[in-house]
């Protein structure tokens, strides 16, 4: 007797696998935009991940979160680039560092990249948790488990991302460009995209796109 | 019943208010459009030639 009142697929059904994995790639662009800031790079990282996690789709469990688990695959995918070390030197410390002496000296409502560049300056680890829990609408139980630490790390990682993003707004360190936010983007970006022609002309992985 | 309040159970009553900005900064991505890179990869995927 088939036991479908429980189980509400196969264990490996490919085209519901499909269809749920489908289903998460906007919160994992979400994710990986907000890891790692450049959207192209972003990209890579989720595309990275789908084939993971397509790859690796017998051992995930129907009914358990597809968003969680395709988490845990694109974070280990961000950590392996980081230590490969190839975006953080490029956007988080060099741009980072650099939008950061130029203090917010506009009134007015804080913008969506005025808020993406202050959490792009936060450690990774702390970013990562607050977006999980700020943004992407975990427990701090789920990110705890999406990042194999402690509950108890989590919750000191966001608590300290938060202190940190609104000690930078209430004294108006927000990492904000004196002109228009689009416009300082698109320079950052501009200027990122040379950064990262110059520095990594042999690397495959950003080269051989067209 | 604040409108504005994250769905998340279990947070802090009060949000500092830049919260919300992140949670749209999040939700602005989420709301793209897919690049049609995705839909490519996706087609791939059902390919028994790939991989």
């Amino acid at each position: 007797m088939a036991d479908e009142d429980k189980s509400p697929r196969p264990a490996s059904d490919p085209v519901a696998f499909k269809r749920d994995l489908t289903g998460v790639i906007p919160h994992l662009r979400a994710f990986a935009r907000g890891l790692c800031g450049r959207p192209d790079l972003a990209d890579d990282l989720v595309q990275e991940t789908l084939l993971k996690a397509w790859a690796a789709q017998e051992r995930f469990e129907p009914g358990t979160s597809m968003r969680a688990w395709t988490f845990v695959i694109l974070r280990n995918a961000y950590l392996t680039d980081m230590r490969r070390n190839r975006f953080r030197a490029d956007y988080d410390e060099t741009v980072a560092e650099r939008i950061l002496v130029a203090p917010a000296a506009q009134e007015g409502p804080m913008h969506l990249s005025d808020m993406h560049r202050a959490l792009l300056t936060l450690p990774p680890e702390r970013r990562e948790a607050l977006l999980l829990v700020g943004a992407g609408g975990f427990s701090y139980e789920e990110a705890a488990q999406i990042c194999g630490c402690a509950v108890g790390t989590i919750k000191s990682r966001v608590g300290r991302a938060r202190a940190a993003l609104s000690q930078m707004i209430e004294s108006g360190q927000i990492p904000r460009r004196s002109t228009a936010d689009a416009v300082a983007h698109s320079a950052i970006m501009g200027e990122l995209d040379r950064t990262v022609l110059t520095g990594h002309q042999n690397d495959p992985v950003l080269t051989d796109k067209d | 019943m604040n409108p504005g309040n994250p769905r998340r159970k279990g947070g802090k009553p009060q949000s500092p208010e830049w919260a919300d900005g992140l949670k749209r900064l999040y939700d602005s991505v989420v709301d793209e459009p897919l690049p049609d890179s995705f839909a490519k990869l996706l087609d791939q995927l059902d390919d028994p030639s790939h991989g």
